[in-house]
Protein backbone atom coordinates (compact mmCIF):
# COMPACT_ATOMS: atom_id res chain seq x y z
CA UNK A 1 0.00 0.00 0.00
CA UNK A 2 1.27 3.41 -1.10
CA UNK A 3 0.04 5.31 2.22
CA UNK A 4 1.36 3.47 4.83
CA UNK A 5 4.98 2.60 5.48
CA UNK A 6 6.87 1.29 8.26
CA UNK A 7 7.21 2.25 11.76
CA UNK A 8 9.67 0.58 14.42
CA UNK A 9 10.49 1.74 17.31
CA UNK A 10 13.77 0.29 19.85
CA UNK A 11 15.06 1.14 23.14
CA UNK A 12 18.35 -1.24 23.71
CA UNK A 13 16.84 -3.56 25.63
CA UNK A 14 14.09 -4.44 23.10
CA UNK A 15 11.99 -3.76 19.79
CA UNK A 16 9.43 -2.00 21.76
CA UNK A 17 7.06 -1.63 18.33
CA UNK A 18 7.18 -2.70 14.44
CA UNK A 19 4.05 -2.30 12.44
CA UNK A 20 2.73 -0.53 9.37
CA UNK A 21 1.68 3.54 10.23
CA UNK A 22 0.30 5.78 8.26
CA UNK A 23 1.36 8.97 10.22
CA UNK A 24 4.18 9.77 12.84
CA UNK A 25 5.11 12.67 14.93
CA UNK A 26 8.20 12.94 16.48
CA UNK A 27 9.48 15.37 19.12
CA UNK A 28 12.90 16.87 17.03
CA UNK A 29 15.53 18.34 19.01
CA UNK A 30 14.25 21.03 16.54
CA UNK A 31 10.46 21.10 16.79
CA UNK A 32 8.20 18.75 16.46
CA UNK A 33 7.75 17.19 13.11
CA UNK A 34 5.16 14.36 11.30
CA UNK A 35 6.32 11.94 8.56
CA UNK A 36 4.07 10.48 6.45
CA UNK A 37 4.88 8.44 3.63
CA UNK A 38 7.25 9.73 0.76
CA UNK A 39 8.82 12.18 3.95
CA UNK A 40 12.27 13.06 2.27
CA UNK A 41 15.06 11.30 4.23
CA UNK A 42 16.08 13.04 7.39
CA UNK A 43 17.72 11.92 10.75
CA UNK A 44 16.86 13.89 13.87
CA UNK A 45 17.96 13.83 17.19
CA UNK A 46 15.00 13.30 19.57
CA UNK A 47 14.04 15.72 22.67
CA UNK A 48 11.66 14.01 25.49
CA UNK A 49 8.43 13.76 24.19
CA UNK A 50 5.98 11.97 22.65
CA UNK A 51 6.12 10.28 19.94
CA UNK A 52 2.26 9.28 18.48
CA UNK A 53 1.58 7.25 15.48
CA UNK A 54 -1.29 6.83 13.70
CA UNK A 55 -1.95 3.61 11.89
CA UNK A 56 -4.99 0.91 10.39
CA UNK A 57 -5.70 0.16 14.54
CA UNK A 58 -5.73 4.20 15.84
CA UNK A 59 -3.08 5.92 17.51
CA UNK A 60 -1.03 5.12 19.97
CA UNK A 61 1.36 7.21 21.98
CA UNK A 62 4.77 6.68 22.99
CA UNK A 63 7.41 8.50 25.47
CA UNK A 64 10.69 8.31 24.53
CA UNK A 65 13.34 10.79 26.14
CA UNK A 66 16.37 10.85 23.97
CA UNK A 67 17.77 9.13 20.80
CA UNK A 68 17.42 9.83 17.24
CA UNK A 69 14.81 9.39 14.45
CA UNK A 70 15.34 7.81 11.08
CA UNK A 71 12.89 8.93 8.43
CA UNK A 72 13.17 7.98 4.95
CA UNK A 73 10.12 7.67 2.01
CA UNK A 74 8.68 4.10 3.41
CA UNK A 75 9.70 4.25 6.84
CA UNK A 76 10.15 5.99 10.27
CA UNK A 77 12.62 4.13 12.46
CA UNK A 78 12.63 5.88 16.35
CA UNK A 79 15.82 4.73 17.82
CA UNK A 80 15.77 5.72 21.67
CA UNK A 81 17.73 5.37 24.74
CA UNK A 82 14.76 4.96 26.85
CA UNK A 83 11.28 4.43 25.44
CA UNK A 84 7.78 3.67 26.92
CA UNK A 85 4.28 2.62 25.24
CA UNK A 86 2.19 5.89 26.23
CA UNK A 87 -0.26 3.72 28.60
CA UNK A 88 1.99 2.26 30.56
CA UNK A 89 4.62 4.54 31.72
CA UNK A 90 4.93 6.28 35.15
CA UNK A 91 5.98 9.26 36.20
CA UNK A 92 8.85 7.50 38.18
CA UNK A 93 10.03 5.86 35.69
CA UNK A 94 11.08 9.38 34.68
CA UNK A 95 12.33 10.67 37.63
CA UNK A 96 16.07 9.58 37.65
CA UNK A 97 16.13 10.91 34.16
CA UNK A 98 14.69 14.29 35.27
CA UNK A 99 17.41 14.20 37.83
CA UNK A 100 20.23 13.07 35.96
CA UNK A 101 19.08 16.26 33.72
CA UNK A 102 19.03 18.54 36.41
CA UNK A 103 22.24 17.55 37.52
CA UNK A 104 24.36 17.70 34.15
CA UNK A 105 22.23 21.44 33.58
CA UNK A 106 23.80 22.49 36.67
CA UNK A 107 27.41 21.59 35.76
CA UNK A 108 27.17 22.86 31.91
CA UNK A 109 28.47 25.98 30.88
CA UNK A 110 28.81 28.27 28.26
CA UNK A 111 26.53 26.83 24.98
CA UNK A 112 26.04 23.28 26.44
CA UNK A 113 24.17 24.88 29.03
CA UNK A 114 21.21 26.05 26.79
CA UNK A 115 20.32 22.80 25.47
CA UNK A 116 20.78 21.06 29.22
CA UNK A 117 18.23 23.57 30.25
CA UNK A 118 16.12 22.91 27.53
CA UNK A 119 16.20 19.35 28.40
CA UNK A 120 15.37 19.38 32.42
CA UNK A 121 12.01 21.99 31.04
CA UNK A 122 11.62 19.57 28.11
CA UNK A 123 11.12 16.67 30.95
CA UNK A 124 9.29 19.11 33.44
CA UNK A 125 6.64 19.86 31.11
CA UNK A 126 6.31 16.01 29.63
CA UNK A 127 5.73 15.07 33.20
CA UNK A 128 3.37 17.92 34.02
CA UNK A 129 1.54 16.82 31.13
CA UNK A 130 1.08 13.25 32.46
CA UNK A 131 -0.81 14.45 35.67
CA UNK B 1 43.97 -50.53 52.88
CA UNK B 2 41.45 -47.75 53.17
CA UNK B 3 38.71 -48.14 56.01
CA UNK B 4 35.20 -48.72 54.82
CA UNK B 5 33.90 -45.65 56.81
CA UNK B 6 36.17 -43.31 55.59
CA UNK B 7 35.48 -44.71 51.68
CA UNK B 8 31.80 -44.67 52.42
CA UNK B 9 31.78 -41.20 53.32
CA UNK B 10 34.29 -39.91 50.56
CA UNK B 11 31.26 -41.17 48.19
CA UNK B 12 28.54 -39.93 50.09
CA UNK B 13 31.05 -36.43 49.82
CA UNK B 14 31.14 -36.61 46.31
CA UNK B 15 27.25 -37.39 45.44
CA UNK B 16 26.77 -34.03 47.70
CA UNK B 17 29.25 -32.35 45.03
CA UNK B 18 27.74 -34.07 42.03
CA UNK B 19 24.12 -32.80 42.99
CA UNK B 20 25.52 -29.42 43.38
CA UNK B 21 27.38 -29.31 39.95
CA UNK B 22 24.20 -30.79 38.29
CA UNK B 23 22.48 -27.95 39.81
CA UNK B 24 24.16 -25.25 38.64
CA UNK B 25 24.55 -26.45 35.42
CA UNK B 26 20.92 -26.68 34.98
CA UNK B 27 20.69 -22.99 36.75
CA UNK B 28 23.49 -21.50 33.80
CA UNK B 29 21.21 -23.50 31.35
CA UNK B 30 18.18 -21.36 32.15
CA UNK B 31 20.14 -17.94 33.21
CA UNK B 32 22.02 -18.73 29.51
CA UNK B 33 18.61 -19.16 27.22
CA UNK B 34 17.56 -16.04 29.02
CA UNK B 35 20.62 -14.04 27.98
CA UNK B 36 20.69 -14.96 24.44
CA UNK B 37 17.21 -13.40 24.25
CA UNK B 38 18.41 -10.15 25.99
CA UNK B 39 21.26 -10.49 23.49
CA UNK B 40 18.81 -10.86 20.37
CA UNK B 41 16.57 -8.23 21.72
CA UNK B 42 19.25 -5.20 22.26
CA UNK B 43 20.63 -6.06 18.66
CA UNK B 44 18.07 -4.13 16.29
CA UNK B 45 19.36 -0.82 18.19
CA UNK B 46 22.75 -1.88 18.12
CA UNK B 47 22.48 -2.22 14.52
CA UNK B 48 20.81 0.67 13.75
CA UNK B 49 22.76 2.90 15.70
CA UNK B 50 26.26 1.73 14.21
CA UNK B 51 24.74 2.14 11.31
CA UNK B 52 23.98 5.84 11.87
CA UNK B 53 26.75 6.49 13.04
CA UNK B 54 29.23 4.47 10.19
CA UNK B 55 27.26 6.71 7.96
CA UNK B 56 27.64 10.26 9.58
CA UNK B 57 31.49 9.52 10.38
CA UNK B 58 32.06 8.71 6.83
CA UNK B 59 30.70 11.84 5.69
CA UNK B 60 31.91 14.34 8.57
CA UNK B 61 35.06 11.83 9.75
CA UNK B 62 37.15 13.13 7.62
CA UNK B 63 36.96 17.06 8.48
CA UNK B 64 38.87 19.16 11.02
CA UNK B 65 35.62 19.55 12.60
CA UNK B 66 35.37 16.02 13.74
CA UNK B 67 34.32 15.29 17.17
CA UNK B 68 37.29 14.47 19.46
CA UNK B 69 35.69 11.08 20.44
CA UNK B 70 36.03 10.01 16.72
CA UNK B 71 39.22 11.57 15.52
CA UNK B 72 40.87 10.80 18.56
CA UNK B 73 43.70 13.03 20.77
CA UNK B 74 46.11 12.81 18.32
CA UNK B 75 48.02 10.90 19.88
CA UNK B 76 48.38 7.21 21.33
CA UNK B 77 50.20 6.94 24.69
CA UNK B 78 47.66 6.36 27.21
CA UNK B 79 45.79 3.31 26.79
CA UNK B 80 42.84 2.35 28.90
CA UNK B 81 41.77 -1.26 28.60
CA UNK B 82 38.25 -1.73 30.06
CA UNK B 83 38.54 -5.42 31.03
CA UNK B 84 34.66 -7.14 31.57
CA UNK B 85 34.75 -10.07 32.99
CA UNK B 86 32.30 -12.35 35.55
CA UNK B 87 31.48 -11.51 39.25
CA UNK B 88 31.30 -15.17 39.79
CA UNK B 89 33.65 -18.19 39.77
CA UNK B 90 33.53 -22.23 38.49
CA UNK B 91 32.97 -20.82 34.64
CA UNK B 92 35.79 -22.62 33.59
CA UNK B 93 38.39 -20.82 31.39
CA UNK B 94 36.05 -17.79 30.92
CA UNK B 95 37.40 -15.18 33.32
CA UNK B 96 41.04 -16.67 32.65
CA UNK B 97 40.93 -16.65 29.27
CA UNK B 98 40.19 -12.72 28.85
CA UNK B 99 42.50 -12.02 31.24
CA UNK B 100 45.34 -13.63 29.50
CA UNK B 101 44.24 -11.60 26.62
CA UNK B 102 44.51 -8.37 28.52
CA UNK B 103 47.74 -9.45 29.85
CA UNK B 104 49.36 -9.80 25.86
CA UNK B 105 47.99 -6.95 25.35
CA UNK B 106 49.97 -5.12 28.30
CA UNK B 107 52.76 -6.65 27.47
CA UNK B 108 52.88 -5.49 23.85
CA UNK B 109 51.97 -1.78 25.01
CA UNK B 110 54.50 -1.76 27.63
CA UNK B 111 56.68 -3.07 25.12
CA UNK B 112 56.23 -0.06 22.55
CA UNK B 113 56.74 2.64 25.63
CA UNK B 114 53.07 3.26 26.15
CA UNK B 115 50.91 3.94 29.17
CA UNK B 116 48.41 1.43 30.38
CA UNK B 117 45.50 1.97 32.78
CA UNK B 118 43.20 -0.58 33.12
CA UNK B 119 39.56 -0.38 34.57
CA UNK B 120 37.97 -3.59 35.41
CA UNK B 121 34.01 -4.21 35.21
CA UNK B 122 33.45 -7.54 37.39
CA UNK B 123 35.20 -8.84 40.32
CA UNK B 124 36.85 -11.87 39.34
CA UNK B 125 39.24 -10.06 36.30
CA UNK B 126 40.33 -7.46 38.79
CA UNK B 127 41.41 -10.65 41.33
CA UNK B 128 43.20 -11.59 38.39
CA UNK B 129 45.22 -8.73 37.19
CA UNK B 130 46.01 -7.17 40.61
CA UNK B 131 48.20 -9.74 41.17
CA UNK B 132 50.78 -8.54 38.48
CA UNK B 133 49.27 -5.43 37.95
CA UNK B 134 47.89 -3.58 40.63
CA UNK B 135 49.68 -0.16 40.20
CA UNK B 136 47.81 0.28 36.50
CA UNK B 137 44.18 -0.31 37.60
CA UNK B 138 42.24 2.70 37.82
CA UNK B 139 39.15 2.32 38.55
CA UNK B 140 36.42 -0.59 39.22
CA UNK B 141 33.09 -1.18 37.90
CA UNK B 142 31.14 -3.83 40.46
CA UNK B 143 28.14 -4.92 38.74
CA UNK B 144 27.41 -7.86 41.93
CA UNK B 145 24.40 -6.50 42.81
CA UNK B 146 22.91 -6.34 39.34
CA UNK B 147 20.96 -9.49 38.86
CA UNK B 148 19.91 -8.44 34.78
CA UNK B 149 22.52 -6.63 33.04
CA UNK B 150 20.34 -3.59 31.88
CA UNK B 151 21.36 -0.56 29.64
CA UNK B 152 21.71 1.80 33.12
CA UNK B 153 24.58 -0.40 34.14
CA UNK B 154 26.06 0.40 30.33
CA UNK B 155 25.61 3.86 30.71
CA UNK B 156 26.95 4.46 34.00
CA UNK B 157 30.60 2.79 32.68
CA UNK B 158 30.20 4.87 29.56
CA UNK B 159 29.78 7.68 31.20
CA UNK B 160 32.37 7.04 33.33
CA UNK B 161 34.73 6.10 30.62
CA UNK B 162 34.18 9.55 28.70
CA UNK B 163 34.44 12.11 31.90
CA UNK B 164 37.88 10.17 31.97
CA UNK B 165 38.39 10.81 28.41
CA UNK B 166 37.08 14.43 28.69
CA UNK B 167 40.00 14.71 31.58
CA UNK B 168 42.52 13.86 29.32
CA UNK B 169 43.20 10.53 31.25
CA UNK B 170 43.76 8.34 27.94
CA UNK B 171 43.89 8.79 24.38
CA UNK B 172 42.24 5.13 23.35
CA UNK B 173 40.14 3.21 25.31
CA UNK B 174 39.56 -0.36 24.64
CA UNK B 175 37.12 -3.24 25.70
CA UNK B 176 37.66 -6.97 26.39
CA UNK B 177 34.60 -9.18 26.82
CA UNK B 178 34.25 -12.57 24.99
CA UNK B 179 32.11 -12.96 22.28
CA UNK B 180 29.74 -15.84 22.64
CA UNK B 181 30.10 -18.39 20.08
CA UNK B 182 28.00 -21.73 21.23
CA UNK B 183 28.13 -22.79 24.69
CA UNK B 184 31.72 -24.93 24.11
CA UNK B 185 32.91 -22.07 22.77
CA UNK B 186 33.76 -18.27 23.79
CA UNK B 187 36.26 -16.32 21.80
CA UNK B 188 37.83 -13.46 24.03
CA UNK B 189 37.77 -10.21 21.77
CA UNK B 190 38.96 -6.70 21.70
CA UNK B 191 37.36 -3.54 20.16
CA UNK B 192 38.27 -0.09 20.29
CA UNK B 193 35.78 2.39 21.20
CA UNK B 194 37.73 5.38 21.66
CA UNK B 195 38.55 6.39 19.23
CA UNK B 196 35.19 5.22 17.54
CA UNK B 197 35.54 2.89 14.50
CA UNK B 198 32.36 2.30 12.52
CA UNK B 199 32.02 0.51 9.79
CA UNK B 200 30.34 2.80 7.13
CA UNK B 201 27.23 0.78 5.72
CA UNK B 202 27.31 -0.54 2.70
CA UNK B 203 25.03 -0.92 -0.60
CA UNK B 204 21.84 0.91 -0.68
CA UNK B 205 21.89 2.74 2.69
CA UNK B 206 24.98 4.33 2.17
CA UNK B 207 23.51 6.20 -0.77
CA UNK B 208 20.70 7.56 0.81
CA UNK B 209 20.97 11.61 1.42
CA UNK B 210 19.84 12.52 4.50
CA UNK B 211 19.12 15.50 5.82
CA UNK B 212 20.86 16.26 9.41
CA UNK B 213 18.83 18.15 11.99
CA UNK B 214 19.72 20.33 13.94
CA UNK B 215 23.17 19.62 11.40
CA UNK B 216 24.99 16.75 10.73
CA UNK B 217 27.92 17.80 13.53
CA UNK B 218 25.24 18.39 16.33
CA UNK B 219 23.65 14.97 15.30
CA UNK B 220 27.34 12.94 15.74
CA UNK B 221 27.92 14.93 18.63
CA UNK B 222 25.03 13.84 20.31
CA UNK B 223 25.44 9.82 18.69
CA UNK B 224 29.02 9.13 19.60
CA UNK B 225 28.65 9.20 23.34
CA UNK B 226 25.31 7.01 22.23
CA UNK B 227 27.13 4.79 20.83
CA UNK B 228 29.94 4.23 23.35
CA UNK B 229 27.26 3.34 25.72
CA UNK B 230 25.64 1.11 22.93
CA UNK B 231 28.86 -0.66 22.45
CA UNK B 232 29.48 -1.35 26.23
CA UNK B 233 25.94 -3.07 26.46
CA UNK B 234 26.34 -5.02 23.42
CA UNK B 235 29.27 -6.64 25.20
CA UNK B 236 28.19 -6.63 28.47
CA UNK B 237 25.39 -8.84 26.70
CA UNK B 238 27.81 -11.01 24.60
CA UNK B 239 29.95 -11.57 28.12
CA UNK B 240 26.74 -12.60 30.18
CA UNK B 241 25.65 -14.78 27.52
CA UNK B 242 29.58 -16.48 27.52
CA UNK B 243 29.82 -16.40 31.36
CA UNK B 244 26.66 -18.33 31.58
CA UNK B 245 27.67 -20.77 28.65
CA UNK B 246 31.20 -21.46 29.95
CA UNK B 247 29.93 -22.09 33.25
CA UNK B 248 27.28 -24.52 31.76
CA UNK B 249 30.04 -26.68 29.97
CA UNK B 250 32.21 -26.31 33.11
CA UNK B 251 29.62 -28.19 35.35
CA UNK B 252 28.89 -30.44 32.77
CA UNK B 253 32.49 -31.63 32.95
CA UNK B 254 32.12 -31.22 37.11
CA UNK B 255 29.12 -33.34 36.71
CA UNK B 256 30.51 -36.04 34.99
CA UNK B 257 33.88 -36.68 36.76
CA UNK B 258 32.14 -36.85 39.93
CA UNK B 259 29.90 -39.56 38.51
CA UNK B 260 33.43 -41.37 37.30
CA UNK B 261 34.62 -41.13 40.79
CA UNK B 262 31.66 -42.57 42.94
CA UNK B 263 32.05 -45.29 40.08
CA UNK B 264 35.50 -45.76 41.13
CA UNK B 265 34.94 -45.19 44.99
CA UNK B 266 32.14 -47.56 44.28
CA UNK B 267 34.43 -50.77 43.26
CA UNK B 268 36.98 -49.98 45.65
CA UNK B 269 34.12 -50.47 48.49
CA UNK B 270 32.87 -53.37 47.35
CA UNK B 271 36.90 -54.79 47.11
CA UNK B 272 37.21 -53.58 50.66
CA UNK B 273 34.41 -55.33 52.19
CA UNK B 274 34.47 -58.70 49.92
CA UNK B 275 38.21 -58.67 51.45
CA UNK B 276 37.27 -58.09 55.14
CA UNK B 277 34.36 -60.49 54.60
CA UNK B 278 36.72 -62.92 53.68
CA UNK B 279 40.02 -62.05 56.24
CA UNK B 280 36.76 -63.04 58.65
CA UNK B 281 35.58 -66.09 56.96
CA UNK B 282 39.20 -67.22 57.34
CA UNK B 283 39.73 -66.32 61.43
CA UNK B 284 36.40 -68.02 61.96
CA UNK B 285 37.42 -71.48 59.65
CA UNK B 286 41.38 -71.77 61.23
CA UNK B 287 39.96 -70.81 64.74
CA UNK B 288 37.45 -73.56 64.15
CA UNK B 289 39.79 -75.97 62.79
CA UNK B 290 42.44 -75.16 65.94
CA UNK B 291 39.89 -76.58 67.96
Amino acid sequence: MADMMQFDLVSPEKRLASFQAVLVQIPGADGDLTAMPGHSPVITTLRPGVVRVKSAEGEKDYVVTSGFAEVTASSVSVIAERAHAGDEVRKEDLEDVLAAARAKASEAEGEHKDGAEKLVADLVELMDRMD
Amino acid sequence: MPNLKDLKNRIASVKSTRKITKAMQMVAAAKLRRAQEAAEAGRPYAERMTAVIGGLSASVGGSDTAPRLLAGTGSDQTHLLVVMTAERGLCGGFNSSIVRLVRNRIEKLKAEGKTVKLLTVGKKGREQLRRDHADLLVGHVDLTEVKRVGYVNAAGIASDILSRFDAGEFDVASIYFSTFQSVISQIPTETQIIPAKFDAPEGDEASTLYDYEPSEDAVLEDLLPRGVATQIFSALLENAASEQGARMSAMDNATRNAGDMIDRLTIEYNRSRQAVITNELIEIISGAEAL
